[in-house]
């Protein structure tokens, strides 16, 4: 519980700064975004596909080898 | 296992692109703000769509020389993996300038649609377009293969003023050309800094190793299924 409040009080805390940020009239980038950690999950998911991309094209050429050993 | 070292070298060199590609800071600019983050795949594309066209063009000259069926089935193959990285970079980019060229000051569609830069890649794409339609039209596998060796060496030829050249003399909003600079934040080497560039260049090695890994597969393929025409 303890934990959660604290969690809180920090995103928070980094919205707060997120908008001093805005006040101080530069580009806004995503600093409240990663300050709250989801970017994170863009990147897990960003590279659960390109895990996935590089699983299927060596499948695919396991299977190539394969028919070139002659087994078709 | 020993031959495979550069395959998990792209897999690595991706990993480590969209994990730094995200996580790391970047320049902080107006109108692109994390948009630039589209340098490491975006640009990545059509940085690997040269390098694969390169290849293509040196088998094709390999083929004139030696006229050998194999350089032929190369050439292709390594065409049609820089086609795919071309239409990758020509649809990012669509989305792209969309967020972050129409948004600005005085530009609209229809001033987007002039932009020389777009009609250049454009124009390079369909060129190489050109070359499969060329190839497909022949029925002659000799004639098929000089033909479009010697097509494919025009459409290089023409590659790099169309994508490079031409934005460049007329002044573009792409980042670059002489005219960016009123619209447009320029990505030209003078301020693309070393935070952009850890990431870039391992970005562009790993997406390229990876077309050339595709090829492979393409060229593999095709060795099987001809295998009564490669052994003339």
């Amino acid at each position: 519980m303890n934990n959660f409040l604290t969690r809180t009080m920090l995103v928070l805390l980094c919205c707060l700064s997120g908008m001093m940020v805005f006040a101080q009239n530069k580009p806004a980038m995503a600093d409240i975004m990663r300050s709250n950690g989801k970017i994170y999950v863009v990147v897990g998911c960003c590279l659960i596909i390109l895990t996935g991309l590089f699983l299927y094209v060596w499948r695919v050429e396991r299977k190539i080898k394969n028919i070139e050993k002659g087994n078709v | 296992m020993q031959k495979s070292w550069w395959k998990i070298l792209s897999f690595v060199l991706l990993v480590y692109t969209f994990t730094a590609g995200f996580l790391l800071d970047v320049p902080h600019l107006f109108i692109l703000n994390e948009t630039i983050r589209n340098l490491y795949f975006h640009v990545a594309m059509w940085f690997g769509m040269m390098i694969v066209f390169i290849i293509s063009f040196v088998y094709s000259i390999k083929y004139l020389r030696h006229t050998k069926y194999k350089h032929d089935l190369f050439a292709t193959a390594f065409a049609s993996t820089g086609m795919v990285l071309g239409i990758l970079g020509y649809s990012t980019g669509i989305l792209w300038a969309s967020y972050t060229w129409v948004t600005d000051q005085s530009q609209s569609l229809s001033s987007i649609l002039k932009e020389p830069k777009l009609i250049g890649a454009a124009i390079a794409l369909l060129i190489y377009g050109a070359y499969f339609v060329l190839r497909g039209s022949f029925t002659d596998m000799d004639k098929r293969a000089r033909v479009s060796a010697v097509y494919n060496i025009f459409a290089f030829a023409m590659l790099f003023p169309s994508i490079w050249i031409i934005p460049r003399l007329v002044g573009s909003l792409h980042p670059g050309a002489p005219g960016s600079t009123t619209g447009n934040p320029a990505l030209n080497f003078n301020d693309i800094d070393s935070r952009l560039r850890m990431v870039f260049y391992p970005a562009v090695i790993g997406w390229t190793l990876l077309a050339v890994w595709i090829t492979t597969l393409k060229i593999r393929i095709r060795l099987i299924t001809d295998k009564s025409l490669l052994n003339e």
